[in-house]
């Protein structure tokens, strides 16, 4: 999909505005954080198993050429095929050479953010190959002709109102009297419309949560049974996944898998977790007769090296969306791209440009609750910082803002004319505050802060002047 | 340059290096073939009795129904009573690694021992392992144990053996690098039923995958 980053601020008002997208996003709060916290909490090797998932992904990338080539060798070894790609279009084109080949009408897809980044389904249509989102969630925005909103629940936007109306603009051909109103109905609704797709498509499109080098293994995580069905089912099966995504050996997946799912959903382990290798063996009565492993690279490899390679950990479980108040408040779709919430405010300017992107890593508070809640330990706000590092380096921010900014640093160079300054302001902002009752509703240079609420004015001196006048308890 | 050279050498020019030296490469083969012991979960360094009532116990918590049996001659009763807590009893298709495992006629069971089919309803497959830390059955791919059965039919039926159940993970894996015909083609790991939670956050049962999954263990 083409990025819309630029405009988050507009989107992030109108989100504000949209009171069923604010009711759903309420939910996060009893639903995905929650049950996260009590499966962290049932586990008490859980901190444990993070820093040794950390370590093990930091040595895995810091050897990334090796396991690549490692877990080539294996998938080749069983009958399965690699393809390397270096950006978007020539991983469309591989997958669309593909499916030409084997005579592709539809595809049935399992899904992958990855399919996402690179626009895969607007490029199929386009020539021809009809693809069938299957997971739920991907099925019903697929309906609706929109984005995911997130990255393991991505019709989580919407509520059964909405389901229902894509099932009776699209399912045509079911009586438009029946009932729709509850989610069973509607599951089921898509279970039957869906199997009939299952069963006809020609190939099967899936993602993939990690490769082992070790085996030439792709495993997949699904609660719904979706990827199976798609990679079981047609004749081919193609994974698409991101070059970071290899492990070295399925012990090293147990690892990473038992934090995947409690951190994600709050689940001990997800319904289906499946290791898939190579194409149908001799006397195997099911399984593809073709199986394609698309390596994508797509600027990631740019990132290895440098302060943001602790970003390719990211084992896409969403508990940093699920966890942050300015994912909680805009959503998904306001971020302008496949990824949201911190994680894709550090993905995104490094996918697509930071001039496209510069807003998202303004989008936080740098309240710390993504890293304090990131299964891989990713050190997500000081990776916003340098982003917003780079921003200022490359005169990104408007002119006001870079001279304010720039103004205060020199300030803050200078801590004795800082404190002096500090001390003035406060006496200041106190003294205009007597007639104000206490509060600002409108400052000069700040109103964008008190648009949306008043400024409390200080009320005695700075920290530092109490502290140093021996004032040390309140 | 193609792809594969490119992405590669981009990857080692931002490691700083050149091709990996061979002091590195074995490093990593080293890796490989042994990876380090990982922390487990203590919870599963049980007795072998204890690793069975937590694998029951961590199954029927994700909405599995268990049972037990004493021995393999009483599986297909097993699976007949619970079939029949459905109106009409579905038909079976059975994994045919299962054919003259038992006396299914016995049990008044004709089950048609193939893959999965569109039309079919239940399926009763053998597991390979059960791992109790999450209640998770091991089910592995074979000419006899084709992976369509596990997914196709809305019942699940699986026959898994005492002694298949292992404490974790590691241990399931253990014994599947042990196998003389190597590692299977898939290898599916089934906690529960298929579910979504993708309609307002609620939790259904019976997305794309059986609707319900009902284990058997059998003692002896």
């Amino acid at each position: 999909m083409l990025p819309t980053s630029h405009a988050f601020r507009e989107g992030a008002r109108r989100a504000l505005d949209d009171a069923a997208l604010q009711q759903a996003l309420g939910m996060l709060k009893t639903g995905f954080r929650v049950k996260r916290g009590v499966a962290a909490r049932r586990m008490p090797e859980f901190e444990q198993l993070r820093d040794v998932a950390r370590d093990l992904k930091n040595h895995t990338l810091d050897n990334l050429d090796l396991y690549l080539e490692a877990f080539e060798a294996k998938v080749v070894e069983q009958g399965g095929k690699v393809h390397w790609c270096r950006d978007a279009a020539s991983a469309r084109q591989v997958i669309l050479d593909i499916c030409r080949a084997a005579g592709a009408r539809t595809v049935t897809k399992s899904k992958s953010m990855v399919a996402e980044e690179i626009a895969l389904n607007p490029f199929l249509e386009r020539h021809a190959v009809e693809p069938i989102e299957t997971d739920l969630g991907e099925y019903i925005i697929q309906l609706r002709d929109e984005p995911p909103s997130h990255i393991i629940a991505p019709a989580i936007h919407l509520n059964r109102r909405h389901v229902a109306d894509a099932f009776m603009a699209n399912h045509r051909d079911l009586p438009p009297e029946r009932p729709l109103d509850e989610p069973r109905q509607l599951l089921d609704e898509a279970r039957a419309v869906l199997r009939q797709r299952f069963l006809a498509a020609d190939v099967g499109i899936t993602g993939a949560n990690l490769l082992i080098a070790e085996t030439g293994s792709v495993a997949l995580v699904t609660n719904e049974g979706n990827a199976d069905l798609t990679m079981t089912l047609p004749r081919v099966h193609i994974v698409l996944t991101g070059i970071e995504k290899v492990v070295p050996t399925l012990d090293d997946a147990m690892t990473v898998l038992r934090l995947l799912a409690r951190s994600a959903t709050g689940q001990e382990f997800s319904s289906y977790t499946t290791f898939v290798a190579g194409p149908r063996r001799p006397g195997d009565l099911d399984g593809p007769e073709q199986f394609h492993v698309v390596l994508l690279d797509n600027g990631r490899s740019n990132m290895l090296g440098g302060e943001f390679q602790d970003m390719l950990r990211c084992i896409r479980c969403a508990a940093c969306l699920n966890h942050c108040p300015v994912y909680g408040a805009a959503g998904g779709h306001a971020y302008g791209w496949v990824y949201s919430g911190p994680m894709g405010s550090v993905l995104t300017p490094a996918l697509v440009g930071l001039e496209e992107a510069h807003h998202l890593p303004n989008a936080s508070s740098l309240c710390g609750r993504c890293e304090a809640v990131c299964p891989m330990r990713i050190p997500l706000p000081k990776m916003l910082r340098h982003w917003r590092e780079r921003e200022f380096e490359r005169h990104l921010p408007p002119l006001r803002a870079r001279a304010a900014l720039r103004l205060w640093a020199w300030l803050a160079r200078r801590p004795a004319l800082y404190r002096l300054f500090a001390d003035a302001g406060m006496a200041g902002l106190a003294w205009l505050a007597r007639r104000r009752g206490g509060r600002f509703a409108k400052l000069p240079l700040a109103g964008g802060w008190t648009r949306a609420r008043d400024l409390p004015a200080p009320q005695g001196r700075t920290f530092l002047s109490q502290w140093a006048a021996g004032k040390r308890r309140p | 340059m193609n792809d594969r050279d490119r992405v590669l050498s981009t990857i080692r020019r931002a490691l700083g290096r050149g091709e990996a030296s061979a002091e590195r490469l074995r490093g990593v083969r080293e890796r490989l073939a042994r990876p380090p012991a990982n922390p487990v979960p203590a919870r599963a360094q049980v007795s072998p009795d204890r690793q069975v009532e937590m694998f029951a116990a961590m199954a029927a918590e994700v909405a599995s129904t268990v049972v037990r049996v004493p021995t393999p001659a009483d599986v297909p009763a097993a699976v007949a009573s619970y079939l029949v807590q459905h109106e009409p009893p579905p038909g079976l298709v059975a994994a045919p690694a299962l054919e003259g495992a038992c006396d299914w006629a016995a049990a008044g069971l004709a089950p048609r021992f193939a893959n999965a089919g569109p039309e079919d309803q239940a399926a009763v497959v053998p597991a390979f392992a059960g791992v109790a830390e999450t209640g998770t059955l091991v089910l592995l791919s074979a000419p006899d144990t084709p992976t369509g059965l596990n997914f196709l039919p809305d019942t699940h039926v699986v026959v898994l053996a005492a002694r298949d159940i292992v404490g974790t993970y590691e241990e399931a894996w253990r014994r599947i690098r042990a196998l003389p015909t190597g590692m299977p083609r898939t290898v599916n790991m089934v906690t529960g039923p298929s579910r979504t939670g993708d309609i307002e956050q609620t939790i259904q049962l019976g997305a794309h995958g059986p609707r319900r999954l009902h284990i058997v263990i059998v003692d002896g």
